[in-house]
């Protein structure tokens, strides 16, 4: 019999007993309406970003019961998942899309949202513009129809994906329905070893304890790998919470956060900051405050690392072999990596150090950041892209566009024989035109490595952007270290 | 919202771990704005070869004829990856009402019991039970008993859901009736963090 559906408060009255609280119980108990009996909570959300895929039923759902959205200005929108990353000014020639994406702009007017659509400098992947724009902040409630919505989890706030009625929800009431997860801390202790960065530690976490072993927790990333992280890189490891499994993930803020808040569109302005600074500055898990779940990991002994199979947690070292079949105790597990393979077109027990791949993808809300692009063009720089591969490089919004052309990164880009494209989702699911074709490889920095998500049939392979511009120039699946030499 | 009380059915079953919404409903048939028709997509790239309706896969589950009913049985970790309801709209859309796994992705079974498709957790054993029933053995699904039965042999198993969601489904309740009941709650709870 499962337990997972019991309403389980047993973390947080051993805390409250302490006194002793754990950051997410921090912004979790400031944002309670009311609880349940017997069931889920009533949660408050400060921030309720939406884009064009999973809002249009929540609009026509609200819009049947003759409402309108109750906080229109709690609610931010963007075009992201299914806009064209070519010609962005023309209008989007799939009808389809272009539909969806009018039924955004129109919804937005009726109910009083703003949009930064495409054509606004402020428009492109909803995870990008939100930390880019000072809207998210430490402390805050953050949904959006979106799983990697855990990305905004790297301020120190309580953010997570739902489903569109949970986005009608949100719309008709600003709370959406929770229960309260169990509590997970993993905490990443030491320095990092040379060539290693962010994408490499989460995937190094997911591959140790598989795409489900998160399920039912909220993760608190901690530790000093953690802290000596830029918040670029804490957004790439929350941003992939939901790959093992996590409802959302997050890191207590600190001086790191404040001074990338500090002087953004949103964020607070001179009058507001001390208030709001020493506010934030309490927002860390006690000392003493228990988790449910407590997973230790050197830093020293996490590598550059790669996906081979068809989820997130099928990773391993750049230098390693797929699995060994009669190695893998458990039947299932065998089963699901043997179709794995099959789908990948790999063999087991082999190394992939050196497999040609056709196609690289820089982009995703998982790395498509200024700092994502500047780590590539800081190895590609001087160099040219391999005749045999085609390089994607999507930048994951209008500012990010904008600042690569103001650091001069586009021109290295270009001469390495790169196209950079406009900002917006892209390759990363498949939605729009740029698709990976069937039996193509793809070293992609994005978040899913799932069969046909990237396009059908095609066979992606996750990993940091530091190995997908290694690649890039090589053709090859390449270690990093070696490249750098 | 439609209610559910008890159900008895033949299932399909998917002998698949991880089974994630790309596989459910593939991105690339997200770009309707209504919630109709993703039925005749669901497991779209397992059905057919390079994506051409002519051309079935004939060892998926869903192409063989002799498999069909309202309940899906589905390996652990089902509907993980995006939080996309469209996978719970497809799955309704195909006739499917109960979902049958070990193991949930959290969001996806969130999206389905707002839809009211009931997503079963059972035990692993209990799981490889039905997995080892034939295409005519039919399953009950008992809701305000908490149980999932296989006709067969009587075998039974009790399953977990917080009373809140049994009395949404029970009855055909949204959280959307709920939250506008508690409206006056939410604005005073809004003049006091203000």
């Amino acid at each position: 019999m499962s337990k997972e559906d019991k309403y389980d408060n047993a973390t947080l009255n051993k805390n409250e007993s302490k006194g002793a609280k754990t950051l997410f119980e921090k912004i979790w108990e400031k944002h309670i309406v009311k609880t349940i009996k017997g069931g889920p909570s009533v949660m408050y959300i400060d921030k309720h970003f939406i884009h064009e895929v999973t809002s249009p039923q929540a609009f026509k759902g609200i819009e049947k019961r003759g409402m309108k959205v109750f906080r229109p200005q709690q609610v931010v929108a963007t075009a992201d998942h299914n806009v064209p990353t070519v010609n962005q000014h023309l209008p989007i020639k799939d009808e389809l899309s272009r539909l969806q994406v009018q039924q955004l702009i129109e919804n937005c007017k009726n109910h009083h949202i703003e949009l930064y659509g495409l054509g606004h400098p402020f428009q492109g992947i909803v995870h990008v513009i939100g930390p880019e724009l000072g809207i998210t902040q430490p402390g805050m409630t953050i949904v959006c129809g979106d799983s990697h919505t855990s990305t905004h989890g790297a301020f120190g706030s309580i953010a997570f994906g739902i489903g569109t009625s949970e986005v009608e929800m949100a719309f008709a009431s600003q709370c959406v329905m929770q229960s309260k997860p169990k509590l997970m801390r993993i905490n990443i202790e030491g320095k990092l070893n040379k060539a290693v960065v962010s994408k490499d530690i989460i995937l190094y976490i997911i591959a140790q304890i598989s795409a489900s072993g998160a399920t039912g927790y909220f993760v608190e990333y901690a530790g000093s790998a953690i802290r000596e992280l830029s918040m670029e890189a804490r957004m790439t490891i929350c941003n992939m919470s939901i790959e093992m499994g996590a409802r959302g993930g997050l890191i207590a803020p600190d001086d790191t956060t404040f001074d990338y808040i500090k002087g953004r569109k949103f964020a607070p302005g001179a009058a507001q900051w001390d208030l709001k600074l020493a506010e934030w500055k309490k927002l860390y898990s006690d000392k003493d405050a228990v988790f449910d779940k407590e997973i230790n990991i050197a830093a020293a002994s996490i590598p550059p690392m790669i996906t081979y199979g068809t989820n997130p947690g099928l990773g391993i070292a750049i230098t390693g072999i797929t699995p060994v079949i009669e190695s893998i105790p458990d039947e299932g597990e065998r089963k699901n990596i043997i179709k794995a393979l099959q789908y990948m077109g790999l063999e087991a027990g082999k190394p992939l150090l050196g497999m040609p791949v056709q196609h690289i993808f820089i982009g995703s809300c998982t790395n498509s950041r200024i700092e994502d692009l500047r780590l590539v063009a800081s190895v590609i720089k001087g160099k040219r892209k391999n005749d045999n591969v085609h390089v994607m490089i999507v930048p994951g919004s209008q500012q990010v566009a904008m600042q690569v052309k103001a650091e001069g990164l586009d021109k290295i880009f270009t001469e390495a024989g790169f196209q950079i494209r406009q900002a917006g989702c892209s390759a990363c699911l498949g939605m729009n035109e740029d698709k990976i074709p069937a039996g193509e490889y793809c070293i992609s920095t994005s978040n899913r490595n799932f069969e046909g998500r990237q396009g059908a049939g095609a066979r992606t392979l996750l990993a940091s952007p530091l190995t997908a511009a290694a690649a890039a120039i090589t053709g090859v699946v390449t270690d990093i270290r070696d490249f750098l030499r | 919202m439609q209610a559910f009380t008890v159900l008895t059915s033949t299932f399909i079953p998917l002998p698949i771990e991880n089974v994630d919404t790309d596989q459910i409903i593939p991105a690339r048939f997200l770009k309707a704005t209504t919630k109709d028709g993703f039925g005749k997509n669901l497991f779209r790239d397992w059905r057919y070869e390079n994506d051409d309706e002519s051309k079935h896969r004939a060892g998926f589950v869903l192409n063989q004829p002799e498999y069909k009913g309202a309940i899906l049985v589905a390996g652990k970790n089902f509907g993980c990856g995006s939080s996309r309801e469209h996978a719970a709209w497809s799955i309704l859309d195909a006739g499917i009402n109960v979902v049958v796994s070990s193991f949930f992705a959290d969001i996806f079974k969130n999206n389905a019991l707002n839809n009211g498709v009931l997503p079963i957790t059972v035990s692993d054993e209990f799981l490889q039970k039905i997995f080892r029933e034939n295409n005519n053995s039919l399953l009950t699904v008992n809701l305000q008993e908490q149980t999932i039965i296989i006709n067969r042999t009587g075998e039974s198993e009790h399953f977990d859901i917080n009373d809140y969601k049994k009395t949404c489904l029970l009855n055909g309740y949204d959280d959307i009736d709920y939250l506008l009941s508690i409206k006056d709650d939410i604005i005073n709870f809004e003049n006091q963090t203000a």
